[in-house]
């Protein structure tokens, strides 16, 4: 579904910040981005939905090159892709729904907008998100008065309401603490699963990224340098992408599922702060 | 910044080093002496026999313009309500001319770094660093004497004022929330409506009222050039040595900047608990 040929981003000084990453994903996979700081992460997912726009290579959705679209083309790609930040990126002054809402600003014009004229659809969507994400009644509060937990849950509803077929999730967890992490991992994962969503998830917790993900990908230096599933990540495999460390706490091992009480919504659906 | 190694090998650190120091006390030196220069200057430029005499007459003044003639209010309502007018219009269209403008020129929203921006930047510029007094000189020049005048003045001289103060806030503000709507799919105009706009309008509204405020003391004045409001009879009151007419008009601009002053420090007050 998702197609990446060759992708790379250079700077002006000549450094690559990304250099001929390939991969594709499938519909419906979960996928974690691992590496150190400065791996070129980050960029990575930006150069997809062109926040970034890459030096060289394709990155193509549904067969479509992303790469070579002119703007107008390029936005209605952006409404197929939903992006989820580390400091969730709200607009702190705007209230949960308005801030839900914009996430279908692609799909109406700017007077519409304007006046927060998104139709019944959106309300009704923005309304079962909210009770999806565990926040219902939160929708006339504003974003700058709600917790980091909450504010991620937002986030991913406004990331949700535009229906996209892809999540790009750029560190979702690295401002949480790791009992709210683990919430907010476990409510993407389900969201994925439900929806059938692909998702490409930064993450530096390399604990975490095992315990919800299907498949791990190692950015090193601008370049893949692993692919394949979560337990393939072995201490030589940790060490090859980080550089030498003690690894044996990370490393999972064989029996130990973190994913016993996924199957419980009560498990993120409250959250009192 | 400057780190000493003393002869028992330990680090001594100062803020400055020694030529660092005597410099910034030779510039203490230099100052002090030209102030010194410019008051003997000034004082050998002053025929003092003026200033000893000046508690004399401003109590001859003074006795002269008291008690404030009363009737003469009648007079003033309509210019003082033109007074109010020319700085509420004026600030109006500045508003309506500076906020787009400041996004014309803001580095992150500009359309063109290299055309559009140094043009508005010129623009701030001349609106700026010209006193609404000086622009009323030539918009009564060219409009003719009158409301308008003012009016015109009073915009010219703030929409700088706005356009350089929200260019400021736009230019400062938090990035993330702007790529967010951008990754949604949303066209450049939502994207200034929706993550720029929210970030820098409780900026804009506490300029905005503080620019009116300035602006209703600004135009109390303008009449003494011709550009309408209470300025005029002040300068008429004036020219005729009617010093009971003077010191009504002053009480009443005086009242009018308190009054002015309340409501905009209730405004203030109301968005900063939003």
């Amino acid at each position: 579904m998702l197609e990446l040929e060759k992708l790379s981003k250079a700077y002006t000084s000549g450094d690559y910040a990304l250099k001929d990453v390939s991969f594709t994903i499938e519909k419906g996979q979960v996928v974690a981005l691992i590496g150190p700081s400065g791996a070129g992460k980050s960029t990575l997912i930006r150069c997809i939905n062109r926040l970034v726009d890459p030096t060289s290579g394709t990155a193509s959705l549904n067969g479509k090159n992303i790469t070579a679209m002119p703007t107008r083309k390029l936005r209605q790609v952006r409404r197929q892709m939903g992006m989820i930040f580390q400091d969730y990126a709200l607009v702190e002054r705007l209230t949960v729904m308005e801030n839900i809402l914009s996430g279908r600003l692609g799909y109406v014009g700017f007077w519409r907008s304007l006046f927060r004229k998104f139709g019944p659809e959106a309300e009704n969507d923005a309304f079962g998100l909210l009770e999806k994400v565990g926040l219902p009644g939160y929708e006339d509060k504003r974003a700058d008065a709600l917790s980091g937990g909450q504010r991620q849950r937002v986030g991913i509803a406004r990331a949700l309401i535009q229906n996209p077929s892809l999540l790009l999730v750029d560190e979702p967890t690295a401002s949480l603490d790791p009992k709210t992490a683990r919430q907010v991992m476990r409510l993407i994962q389900d969201l994925c699963h439900e929806r059938n969503l692909a998702a490409i998830i930064n993450i530096h917790d390399v604990a975490l990224a095992q315990q919800f993900v299907e498949r791990v990908i190692g950015l090193k230096a601008g370049q893949v340098a692993y692919d394949g599933p979560p337990e393939g990540l072995t201490p030589e495999v940790l060490t090859e992408i980080y550089g030498e460390e003690d690894w044996s706490a990370t490393v999972r091992k064989d029996g130990d599922e973190g994913a016993s009480e996924a199957e419980t919504p009560e498990a993120y659906a409250v959250e009192k702060e | 910044m400057a780190v000493k190694f003393l002869s028992d090998d330990t680090k001594k650190w100062q803020r400055h080093d020694l030529k660092t120091s005597l410099m910034i006390w030779s510039g203490w030196l230099a100052g002090l002496v030209l102030f010194v220069l410019c008051w003997q200057i000034i004082s050998e430029a002053t025929t003092w026999f003026f200033v000893f005499d000046a508690p004399r007459i401003a109590e001859d003044i003074f006795t002269r313009a008291m008690p404030p003639r009363w009737e003469y209010i009648n007079e003033l309502w309509e210019p003082l309500w033109d007074t109010f007018n020319i700085a509420t219009i004026g600030t109006g269209i500045a508003i309506l001319f500076g906020v787009p403008m400041a996004f014309l020129t803001a580095n992150n929203t500009t359309p063109s770094r290299y055309i559009i921006r140094p043009i508005c930047m010129v623009f701030i510029v001349a609106s700026r660093s010209i006193n609404s007094l000086i622009w009323a000189l030539l918009t009564v020049a060219i409009l003719g004497p009158g409301v308008l005048a003012g009016v015109v003045a009073i915009s010219l001289r703030s929409i700088g004022f706005f356009a350089k103060l929200i260019y400021e806030a736009i230019e400062e503000i938090d990035t993330t929330p702007v790529e967010a709507i951008r990754a949604t799919g949303a066209s450049p105009l939502q994207v200034m409506a929706y993550a720029v706009w929210p970030q820098v309008k409780a900026i804009f509204v506490g300029v905005a009222v503080f620019r009116w405020d300035v602006n209703i003391r600004h135009s109390t004045v303008l009449g003494l050039v011709g550009a309408g409001g209470i300025g005029l009879q002040l300068s008429s009151s004036l020219n005729t040595l009617a010093w009971p007419q003077v010191s009504l008009i002053i009480l009443a601009i005086l009242l009018t900047v308190i009054f002015s002053e309340a409501i905009s420090a209730r405004i203030r007050a109301h968005i900063m608990n939003k």
